[in-house]
């Protein structure tokens, strides 16, 4: 079981939980934004590009 | 076919095409170096294993109410697509090696030569290598497939799409009898990428209560938004000081 969870979770997020975290943590704020009642659609473009960004920082390094 | 289904149809049919390639390498090289009999047999088991795995979440994924579906799915494919980019973005940088079919069918037939003899009948290392390289890159395919397939409500759609995809490269791989090294590959993963990430961003964000503006026409926005936004991060990237690129995968 501990095997399969580590190959599903080797497979969907690799070798950058952060950037998944990161995600979570996106998704969290537009639902947060989202029930105020404001525009919330602009939070993951953002949030996405600054992800992918600091993530090939880090790969750069 | 709305906007959406195509989007689906192409990024599955792309997705599908290029792990197709790279599986189609791995069973050449153990084909011609020690069995084909063997290697078809793991083929044929990997894709049972594949389809049984498809047929099964496919419908328990699509019982899902569409809202959870949306932010699940959609943030699980972001994550999944923005693996896929960042490692496309590497390789036009130049900080990851590019995907050479030539190279991987070399280094394939040096393994299959140097695991040994093979006996007369059931080669069991054409097979396991066969059968692991097809399901490995498969569940890719299947992962991609499922998300996209169950968010749009057409799995079958997707299945078509990749169906397509690996008969097209199964037909071509048999004819030309070699890796499909001309296959534009690296920039079939690009496109891949992007494809995952714009939908993910989409279908997350719906889940998460947000409603885009212009519905399903904001897709056509976020492609090029992120291509574009993606495209510059390589411009940035390669301005960076000079580092060796590491392996591809």
């Amino acid at each position: 079981m501990k095997s399969v969870a580590v190959a599903v979770w080797d497979f969907i997020v690799g070798d950058d939980w952060v950037t998944a975290l990161g995600v979570v943590a996106a998704l969290g704020v537009t639902a947060v934004v989202a029930a105020t009642g404001a525009a919330a659609w602009w939070v993951m473009p953002v949030a996405v590009i600054a992800l992918l960004l600091l993530s090939l920082r880090r790969a750069a390094r | 076919m709305s906007g959406p289904e195509l989007g689906l149809a192409i990024s599955v049919f792309l997705a599908c095409a290029v792990e197709a390639v790279e599986a189609l390498t791995i069973v050449l090289a153990v084909g011609v170096t020690r069995s084909w009999s063997s290697a078809l047999s793991g083929v044929a088991a990997a894709a049972v294993t594949l389809a049984v795995i498809v047929a099964a979440l496919g419908p328990a994924l699509t019982a899902l109410p569409i809202g959870v579906l949306r932010l699940v799915v959609g943030g699980l494919l972001l994550i999944f697509g923005l693996q896929w980019l960042r490692k496309a973005v590497l390789r036009w940088a130049g900080l990851k090696a590019l995907h050479d079919e030539t190279e991987a069918f070399a280094a394939e037939t040096a393994s299959a030569r140097a695991a040994g003899r093979r006996s007369d009948g059931f080669d069991g290392y054409s097979f396991t290598i066969a059968f692991k390289g097809v399901l490995l890159e498969g569940l890719e395919v299947a992962f991609i497939v499922l998300t996209f397939g169950a968010n749009q409500h057409r799995v079958g759609l997707a299945a078509a799409a990749a169906g397509v995809a690996i008969a097209l490269v199964t037909f071509v791989g048999a004819a030309a009898r070699a890796p499909l090294a001309r296959v534009p590959e690296n920039a079939m993963k690009y496109a891949v990428g992007v494809m995952l990430t714009s939908f993910g961003t989409f279908w997350g964000a719906e889940g998460a209560g947000a409603s885009w503006p212009g519905g399903d026409a904001a897709l056509l926005a976020l492609i090029p938004a992120v291509a574009l936004a993606s495209a510059g991060m390589v411009a940035w990237l390669r301005r960076l000081p000079a580092r060796t690129a590491v392996g591809a995968t």
